[in-house]
């Protein structure tokens, strides 16, 4: 008995986002079929994985998360180096955490002379993000914007209530731009289409739908991306944006990824337990759309990178 | 796939006899098109009729239960291929398979393991549901080691044997317990059928291909055996999304029914068991009704289990504990008091924290309709207002004799309008769970 196969056919397409100058910039998004469904239509860029480093030694970090970095946490271009050269990063993540007022409070200038740095020490892509306080970035994130100028960077994160000055700085510095929204579909379309009104073409926005890791409310971003790429397939340009999971952040604060076994024998080693929580977080939300996942355990990105160049191997890297 | 009133009026006897307690034939039809009402109530019906609306009301992909009693796992009946278009129904089995060539006593040290792996997480056991015995060798063994894991473990059992005598053997000795046969092809399904028709066990149909897997099936049926799960055997990742993806639209979409049943996943990467957790995790949010692996580690049973909980979660109801107070170890009129929301993710992590800081206290959830703290905050459910109205309501002030309330972190703001409107003293606790056990400490 033969069986005629439903193939769906999309109107829409997620915009192709190109991150970084010369040889090692890296494109993803561009496709106008739903994750892993290579004979429906085009996956043309896989998903890449980019490594999380921050300008501060990160104090709440588990032991087996700064294990890998021993030896340069203290040194973000040392750290940065590690995540290229060992670890062969395909995209660094830079937090400025530094910048904070309660966690320092660095000068501006100074953080952007650090992009600088890296811009100088690594070749491969940037995501640069600010340290979370609203006004402290607005200062901040123009001039690491201009220090950064053409390198076409990634950079994050516009909020609904604080988008304008990021959004002018990446404009005006030939960026790309994170929209952030909280778990909300209405919210991360509004804020597409304010970033787009402002000027930045809707090849330079990626969105960040506010995940949540494997246990603590993952289904719920799960469930925002799958329905925001099914609208954006079907047409809706303002949500044909690829998607950016914070994946590391999350999964590390997860009690099953942080416990040692003394604490929780019934859940047995932590170094496994804690690799495969973020491993399978990021996992789980390939299967939803997420087209970069910014990662933190080495050991972590080794299964996901090996996950995703085994399912996309007949697309060229 | 649904008939119309009308297209039911048309099997009815229309004597508007009201014998079903409808004035005419056609009220009576119209209920039945919207399953209001049993066809049953009409004693007229004909075979023929009985027939055409049993099959019309049939769910497009069919309910499968694997063993007996509490532990039994029930697959498919799914109803959409997106949870957030309604939710995902029933949670998909996890399994593990133990080979029959193991000695007695490596079987009885992996089924003790794989029996110690359940896990509560926000007030849920999370166990696995099925353990599959494997033939490598003679009849014999495969019996024997059937009956010795039947012996040691309540679970769910498959039986993955092409030995029609030793499947034979094997469900004289457990098919009370309603095993899952492992598997029927195009080679031995003629011979075997016989043996599921007379145990009346549920079965795996394997083929490599959708078209394969009809034409068993649809063989099956014919024979009156429908306790069905699809295999489409070995292959690569991408095309078992694929796969898997077909045979839920065809289901859905197109009442496919020698395709309306759920599938079978057989995942093992004994090499790398990161691998075989990364694409088991891949086949729970992709349609497998049941996922079988071959490692049995906690930490890959214990994310597994976690995905399926996320993924089957129904979208609409957050899971909510009960708004009251409750009382965390030996506590007495002094212990502690914090408040938190009713949403679960939220009051089990409080909850463990506060075990963890050995701290006899109080926990008050109060009802936010299953938010999280900023999510409640935000929608006005969690506010100086509520929270005073839930420290009134729940007598709180019966059961310790202080004023002092502990209230999450990030609604620290809410600290002064709070205490103008419930007379307590507010404390303004760690924003993340984590802190309450050096927080309570040093209170």
């Amino acid at each position: 008995m033969g069986i005629e196969l439903i193939y769906q056919k999309w109107s829409g397409k997620i915009n192709e986002v190109t991150i970084g100058s010369e040889s090692k910039a890296v494109k993803i998004g561009g496709q106008n079929s739903l994750p892993f469904l290579f004979k429906e239509g085009g996956l043309p860029n896989r998903p890449r994985i980019a490594f999380e480093i921050w300008d501060v030694p990160p104090q709440d970090w588990p032991d087996e998360l700064r294990r890998p970095y021993g030896g340069v946490l203290e040194d973000v271009i040392k750290w940065a180096e590690r995540c290229q050269e060992e670890y062969k990063a395909e995209i660094i993540c830079v937090r400025l955490l530094g910048a904070h007022p309660d966690l320092g409070n660095k000068p501006s200038a100074e953080e952007a002379r650090l992009v600088e740095l890296l811009l100088q020490k690594v070749a491969v892509p940037l995501i640069i993000l600010g340290c979370g306080d609203d006004q402290k970035d607005n200062e901040l994130m123009p001039v690491c914007c201009q220090a950064a100028r053409g390198k076409r960077c990634l950079v994050g994160s516009a909020v609904q209530d604080n988008y304008r000055t990021l959004t002018a700085a990446v404009l005006a510095d030939g960026h790309n731009i994170i929209a952030e929204s909280p778990i909300d579909i209405n919210i991360a379309k509004q804020l597409n289409i304010l970033i787009s009104d402002m000027g930045l073409a809707q090849d330079r926005i990626v969105i960040n739908p506010t995940v949540g890791a494997l246990g603590y409310g993952l289904e719920y971003a799960y469930s925002i991306m799958e329905r925001a790429r099914l609208a954006a397939l079907s047409g809706d340009k303002m949500l044909a944006m690829p998607f950016i999971c914070f994946v590391g952040q999350e999964s590390w604060r997860a009690k099953e990824a942080k416990a040692l076994e003394t604490e929780f024998p019934q859940w047995g080693p932590q170094r496994e337990r804690g690799i495969i929580w973020e491993a399978a977080t990021a996992v789980a939300f390939l299967q939803s759309g997420a087209d970069i996942l910014v990662m933190r355990h080495p050991e972590s990105v080794n299964c996901v990178r090996d996950y995703i160049n085994v399912n996309y191997q007949d697309v060229d890297s | 796939m649904g008939l119309s009133g009308l297209d039911i009026y048309k099997l009815l006897p229309k004597t508007n006899c009201r014998e079903c307690g409808f004035v005419t034939c056609l009220a009576f039809a119209m209920q039945l098109a919207k399953r209001q009402v049993s066809s049953e109530k009409c004693p007229y019906l004909s075979d023929e009729a009985k027939r055409t609306l049993e099959s019309a009301s049939r769910p497009p992909i069919k309910l499968i239960t694997i063993g007996e009693g509490d532990g039994k796992l029930e697959i498919g009946n799914e109803t959409v291929m997106f949870r957030h278009e309604e939710k995902f129904h029933h949670p998909c089995g996890l399994g593990f398979i133990i080979e029959d060539n193991l000695g007695d006593k490596e079987i009885s040290e992996t089924i003790k393991k794989i029996n110690a792996l359940n896990f509560e997480r926000v007030g849920c056991m999370l166990r696995p549901d099925l353990i599959a015995i494997r033939q490598n060798g003679n009849t014999d063994r495969f019996v024997q080691a059937v009956k010795a894991v039947r012996e040691q473990t309540s679970m769910n059992l498959m039986l993955m044997s092409k030995d029609f005598k030793a499947q034979q053997e094997a469900l004289k000795l457990v098919s009370s317990a309603r095993p899952l046969v492992y598997c029927l092809d195009k080679d031995n399904y003629q011979e075997f059928s016989s043996l599921i028709s007379e145990f009346k066990v549920p079965v795996v149909v394997c083929a490599q291909d959708l078209s394969g897997l009809s034409e068993i099936t649809q063989n099956l049926i014919n024979q009156g055996i429908e306790d069905i799960v699809l295999d489409t055997g070995k292959k690569a990742t991408t095309e078992k999304i694929w796969e898997m993806t077909q045979i839920r639209r065809l289901s859905l979409f197109r009442s496919q029914r020698s395709l309306g049943f759920p599938s079978l996943v057989i995942v093992e990467n004994r090499a790398d068991p990161f691998q075989e957790t990364l694409t088991a995790i891949t086949y729970i949010a992709k349609y497998a009704g049941i996922v079988l692996i071959s490692g049995n580690e906690t930490w890959e049973a214990l994310a597994l289990l976690t995905l399926r909980q996320n993924i089957y979660t129904d979208p609409q109801k957050p899971l909510c504990v009960e708004p009251k107070i409750y009382p965390v170890g030996n506590v007495n009129n002094n212990s502690p008091v914090l408040i938190t929301t009713n949403f679960s993710l939220t009051y089990y992590t409080v909850l463990g924290e506060v075990e963890a800081s050995k701290v006899p206290s109080y926990i008050v959830a109060s009802d936010t309709e299953g938010m999280s703290v900023l999510t409640a905050w935000a929608a006005e459910k969690f506010t100086a207002e509520t929270i005073a109205a839930t420290l009134d309501k729940c007598n709180i002030k019966d059961s310790v004799s202080h004023r002092r309330l502990i209230i999450p972190g990030y609604v620290a703001v809410l600290s002064g309008e709070l205490e103008e409107r419930s007379g307590w003293q507010i404390i303004v606790g760690p924003k993340e769970a984590s802190g309450i056990p050096s927080f309570l400490k040093n209170l």
